[in-house]
């Protein structure tokens, strides 16, 4: 059975999705994602979108999702790679994603990532490290 | 009657030639000067119509232009029309062309038909109406070449009217000219995203000071594009509202709430710069 890989960078899990997501896929890479956030402790998600042409409802629902369950366990998400038509039909279908931080890319979503961790060590949240 | 259409065949192949001349003389009577090349260009045109005509009208029996016998007919006279458009004939010139055979065709039907007046006269109803057809077939021709143009027109002015500018790196600043309807905002919308990926820009400030109206939709183009900005990871503002504009937006019931608004397009930069981490530093020059 195929599973999303995540991969480990730093104090962040990388996630790349490149095939067609369907229920189980998504109810597994839940599964995969929140066990790798407690055991790394890491806190910070970045999911790669950018192979993705479509993306429906269904998907917006799973990265609100996800983004919903990592901040339970201390970690922000950031989606990336968003490509312009994707971009549009989600905003025409009034599937504004919000909670979800995008950023264009890896790299930009990175600095997103460490400009919400800084944020989130100066209010003091607890047990997050440097 | 079967037999008739093709006394119509016989009269254009037997007078061809006499048909010819005498076309073109008319043709030239109502027609500015043509240059020399112009004038080889409808004798070739005028002889080649005359040939698919006496073609089709030889094949049918009916005269009935939309069946499948005419269709070169048919072509001929798209092609001709659309050539005409654009090398900025009139529409009445344009049909003129076809207009004009009538006299010569109905002196060839004369001398052909000689004293028989009742067969003289079906024959050149027969004529008129065939030509008729063909003039109109012509006319609408014409027409569409013309909206072809205009239609093609407004494609480009619609692309030309949609700029995004790099105001500095990683800000770009898009100024909409002209009423936002759904169309142009599809336009906008991509240009800005693709120009979003293209130069990795953090922030897009859209001026509105050229938009006339702005009513609900309008607005909902621009919460739409600010919206698709931001899940590309860019900062959307939107600048050059005008004090009509802010007191309709307020009246309409419209929610901005979500979005940073500026007056002007100086603001929305400056704050873009403070935000992207920019100092400016005024040197006083003496």
């Amino acid at each position: 059975m195929e599973r999303i890989p995540i991969l480990k960078m730093g104090q962040y899990l990388l996630i790349t999705i490149q095939v067609d997501m369907h229920d189980r896929l998504a109810i597994m890479l839940q599964e995969d994602l929140t066990e790798q956030i407690v055991k790394h402790r890491s806190h910070g998600v970045l999911i790669d979108i950018s192979a993705l042409e479509m993306v429906d409802s269904f998907i917006g629902r799973m990265l609100g999702s996800i983004a919903s369950m990592a901040r339970l366990l201390d970690a922000e998400t950031v989606v990336v790679g968003m490509q312009p038509a994707v971009a549009i039909t989600l905003v025409e279908l009034g599937l504004s994603m919000t909670g979800v931080r995008t950023a264009l890319d890896v790299e930009k979503g990175m600095v997103v990532l460490r400009t919400a961790l800084s944020k989130a060590r100066r209010n003091g949240a607890p047990g997050v490290e440097v | 009657m079967a037999s008739s259409k093709n006394k119509l065949a016989e009269v254009l192949d037997k007078h061809e030639q006499k048909i010819a001349t005498g076309w073109l003389e008319r043709q030239a009577s109502r027609m500015r000067r043509l240059s020399g090349a112009e004038q080889q260009e409808v004798t070739r045109q005028s002889r080649e119509f005359l040939k698919v005509v006496k073609t089709a009208a030889q094949g049918d029996g009916t005269g009935d232009v939309s069946s499948a016998t005419w269709n070169p007919v048919r072509e001929f006279l798209v092609d001709f029309s659309a050539a005409r458009a654009k090398g900025g004939y009139s529409s009445s010139e344009t049909a003129f062309f076809i207009f004009s055979m009538k006299q010569p065709l109905f002196e060839a039907l004369r001398s052909e038909i000689g004293s028989d007046s009742d067969t003289l006269a079906a024959e050149t109803w027969r004529a008129t109406e065939l030509l008729d057809s063909l003039g109109l077939l012509t006319t609408e021709a014409f027409q569409k070449t013309r909206e072809d143009v205009i239609s093609r027109q407004q494609h480009e002015l619609l692309e030309l009217s949609t700029p995004v500018v790099q105001l500095w790196d990683g800000i770009l600043a898009l100024p909409l000219i002209g009423t936002l309807d759904s169309a142009r905002t599809q336009v906008v919308m991509q240009n800005l995203l693709d120009a979003i990926v293209k130069s990795r820009s953090d922030f897009a400030i859209i001026d509105i000071t050229g938009v006339p109206v702005v009513d609900t939709l309008v607005a909902q183009h621009l919460l739409k594009t600010v919206a698709a900005a931001r899940l590309m990871g860019a900062e959307c503002m939107i600048s050059g509202i005008r004090p009509q504009i802010a007191q309709t937006i307020i009246h309409l019931g419209v929610d901005l709430s979500d979005v940073i608004t500026k007056a002007t397009l100086a603001d929305a930069f400056a704050l873009t710069l403070r935000r992207a981490g920019f100092k400016m530093v005024h040197e006083q020059k003496d």
